[in-house]
């Protein structure tokens, strides 16, 4: 493909040759004509490269208008104007020189006449197809497809005119009457569409119409000379060939005068009605603005300035205030050309006529006050209108509105100043989730770091007996629960056991598993009877612990020596039990409370110690609420009877695989990777 | 999702929750407990027959009011527990520090 570049300057370069080959052979058929000798061109050789000009400039502008990027219709009449300019300099630099010649004999040449004639045809005809464009380019603003099948229809036809000035096609000369009525007929219909004029403001429309007032001046001139030039001419040499009957000149002057007389007075009568026009485009602007602050402006106060000069602007208000109520304070105003204190004079009075609730709290309308204002002798307005700015249902304040004549607001502007105080009101609710979801960010970052510390804090080696072996496994849920096990070496043969649930979860519960974790290892070396130990540790807890916040704990001393276990239970889920013996398992039923949930000296009173002799092959399983809550598909818990049968039928196994087992049989009944609660289980076995 | 309705019966008040009280409806029960308490009433029957499941901060709502309730001779009763839900009542030992009782005639009579 050839660049519009190359295409703009072998355009250019084709027109000026044809132009010089139609001026050449013309003056020399002229000439030959004046004295009787044959110029050996044929009558229709000038048609030609007239033709060829035309359709070169056509392209050239085509090119040069139609696909510069600008749609700013001042612009491209500004470019008819320029076009326009220079070519009627042009004209009136060899019109001056003609004049000056006076009636010198080269004035009454005929070749020298017919030379400024065809130096004017080609004047008109580069101002007549670039204004074409153009006006093209306007009718087409917001085109439609029937529009557009219209307009190339135009193009052809006049395209067809230009052939037929050239090839003799006979009884064509009887059809060009009726061929140029039917141009011109589709030339004032294609002149109705005026879309552009609306977009125009008031400045524009005025700019515009002495663009086409002087565009059509100089269309008038160019027709005057060439057609005054061409009589004269004609007079003068009979052989001269006039351009004025070509249908396609003729056809493109009408069209543009046409269309320039429309636009003229469609853009007059557009022009009181302008201000409508721009005022509801700055409506839409500031809607616009206020819809967009959120994105732009990181702060609240900023939606509620928008809010502010979108409203007084839109409606012409003399004073404007919002007021944001602050329940722990006095209300924030934002104001335009009012004081605070004005505003408390105006909002006194008019709570004074017992127009309950409308500058304050949880009134549901709007409405217009200005009888009470009227009252108000030292208030320089008289008309008032206020609505309330709700955000998620709830009223944060109110957007008055002042006048300094009475009646001075519309049902209109009452209107759009509604959706104006709406509109804000999702703005100021976007904002306020959007804060919201970086908080969230920020709580998951702060929900890992607490995940870490809380792993962190279970043992990575077990202490053990001689007679026993010991396994534990836990696993966290998304959220930071709060499970912990631990062990501590009391002497040789005796082992403290804990294992612990925090209520709630979060870095709270990671916290207060971290307290409990002091406790145990501060209490276990004291070497405390089992219910001594849950009575200290309660008595600690009760002062860090919130207030309903507990932890249920188990906490067991395995005595390898007298092969007995005794152990407490605050609240903490019940043992698990398996006798080698008997050959069941059991939960042990033993009495307890809570950790915290009773904060004094009575707590002992709901302690009772369990003890008991093992033997080899008895099982111990201790676990937290996260295993027998487990839920399945269908809301069922794993529960109490499934683990007792569950250890029932793997007594045999050692702990490991006893443990593997728990873990997949878990996995298997909730029929999915991801847990609600932490599983913790510990699992210890005599040998 | 805990749906929690109250109502006066007589001189007392009845205090209905239905659904599942967990972590973030917890917040629900314990509103609706402080409203009802700072109403100045004095004696509260807790109806759990819908309770379908309470998690250790649901108890923990429950907890928090004990020594309120005892300070200002508030009496309140659960009754209508299912078998699950009594459970986890048990195994904390809020049973034993709480009035739970089987159905409404008898949290009635030990309201009296």
């Amino acid at each position: 493909m050839i660049s519009s570049k190359a295409i703009i300057r072998l355009t250019s370069l084709i027109s000026i040759i044809s132009w010089v080959a139609m001026v050449f052979t013309e003056l020399s058929i002229v000439f030959s004509d004046k004295n009787n000798l044959d110029s050996g061109f044929g009558n229709e050789i000038p048609k030609v490269a007239l033709s060829v000009f035309i359709l070169s400039l056509f392209v050239f502008f085509k090119y040069r208008i139609e696909k510069a990027e600008s749609v700013n219709f001042v612009d491209l009449l500004w470019k008819v104007f320029v076009t326009g300019l220079i070519t009627t300099i042009v004209s009136l630099i060899f019109r001056l020189f003609l004049t000056l010649l006076g009636n010198t004999k080269l004035s009454e040449n005929v070749l020298f006449l017919e030379f400024i004639y065809l130096i004017n045809l080609g004047l008109i005809a580069s101002f007549l197809i670039s204004t074409f464009i153009v006006w093209k380019r306007l009718i087409l603003y917001q085109k439609s497809k029937f529009l557009l099948t219209v307009w190339q229809i135009f193009e052809y036809a006049l395209l067809i005119s230009l052939l037929a000035a050239v090839l003799p096609i006979p009884g064509l000369v009887e059809m060009e009457k009726f061929y140029m009525a039917f141009l011109i007929l589709l030339g004032i219909f294609l002149s109705a569409n005026m879309k552009w004029v609306a977009y125009l403001n008031f400045k524009q429309k005025w700019k515009s119409i002495l663009l086409i007032l002087l565009a059509m001046f100089y269309l008038g001139y160019f027709v005057f000379t060439v057609f005054s030039l061409s009589e004269d001419l004609s007079r003068i040499s009979p052989q001269f060939l006039s351009f004025t009957s070509n249908t396609f000149l003729v056809s493109l002057i009408c069209f543009i005068f046409i269309y320039s007389l429309f636009s003229l007075l469609v853009i007059l009568f557009n022009l009181p009605t302008s201000s409508v026009f721009e005022q509801k485009l700055e409506e839409v602007v500031n809607f616009q603005r206020l819809s967009q602050s959120i994105q732009t402006e990181q702060s609240e106060e900023r939606v509620y300035e928008i809010l502010l000069e979108s409203a007084t602007s839109t409606v012409f208000a003399d004073a404007t205030w919002i007021e944001i109520f602050n329940s722990n304070g006095p209300s924030k105003f934002y104001t335009h050309k009012i004081s605070v204190n004005e505003i408390q004079n105006i909002k006194s009075h008019i709570n004074s006529h017992k127009v309950s609730g409308i500058l304050e709290p949880s009134s549901d309308r709007s409405r217009n006050l200005n009888k009470y204002l009227s009252t108000l002798r030292s208030s320089r307005f008289r008309s008032i209108l206020a609505f309330p700015i709700y955000v998620k249902n709830e009223q944060v304040g109110t957007l008055a509105l002042l006048k300094d004549v009475s009646d001075g607001f519309n049902k209109e502007m009452s209107k759009i100043i509604d959706t104006f105080t709406n509109q804000a009101g999702i703005s100021i609710e976007n904002f306020r989730l959007l804060s919201e979801a970086l908080e969230n960010e920020r709580y998951k970052e702060e929900l890992k770091i607490a995940k870490r510390v809380q792993s962190s804090l279970l043992p990575k080696v077990l202490d053990h007996g001689v007679d026993y072996d010991l396994i534990a496994f836990s696993e966290a849920a998304d959220e930071v629960g709060g499970d912990y096990y631990d062990t501590f070496r009391i002497n040789k043969n005796k082992i403290a056991l804990i294992i612990s649930d925090v209520s709630g979860k979060g870095t709270s519960a990671a916290f207060h598993m971290s307290q409990m974790k002091g406790i145990f290892h501060s209490f276990a070396q004291l070497d405390l009877p089992p219910k001594e130990f849950l009575v200290r540790a309660n008595t600690a807890l009760s002062r860090c612990l919130d207030k309903a916040s507990f932890i249920t704990t188990s906490y067991f001393v395995i005595d390898s020596e007298s092969k007995r276990v005794e152990f407490t239970r605050a609240g903490h889920c019940p043992t698990l039990y398996y006798d080698s013996e008997t050959k069941k398992a059991s939960y042990f039923q033993n009495k307890g409370l809570g950790l915290g949930i009773i904060r004094n000296e009575e707590f002992g009173n709901y302690i009772q110690t369990n003890c008991f002799g093992y033997k080899k092959n008895d099982i111990i399983v201790l676990y937290t609420d996260g295993i027998t809550e487990a839920k399945d598909e269908k809301g069922e818990e794993f529960g109490y009877d499934r683990l007792k049968e569950f250890i029932e039928k793997v007594r045999d196994k050692d702990i490991l695989s006893i443990q593997e087992d728990l873990i997949s049989e878990l996995y298997e009944f909730t029929g999915s990777k991801a847990i609600d609660d932490d599983y913790t289980t510990l699992i210890i076995k005599f040998t | 999702m805990v749906d929690i309705i109250r109502t006066q019966e007589g001189e007392y008040e009845v205090i209905k929750i239905i659904g599942e009280v967990d972590a973030s409806s917890s917040i629900e029960l314990d509103n609706a407990i402080s409203e009802a308490v700072s109403g100045g009433g004095k004696k509260f029957l807790v109806d759990c027959t819908s309770l379908d499941y309470i998690s250790s901060a649901g108890l923990g709502v429950f907890m928090s009011y004990i020594e309120e309730f005892k300070k200002q001779d508030i009496h309140l009763i659960l009754f209508g527990l299912n078998k699950k839900v009594a459970n986890v009542f048990e195994i904390l030992g809020l049973d034993q520090l709480l009035n739970i009782e089987e159905n409404k005639e008898e949290a009635q009579a030990k309201l009296g």
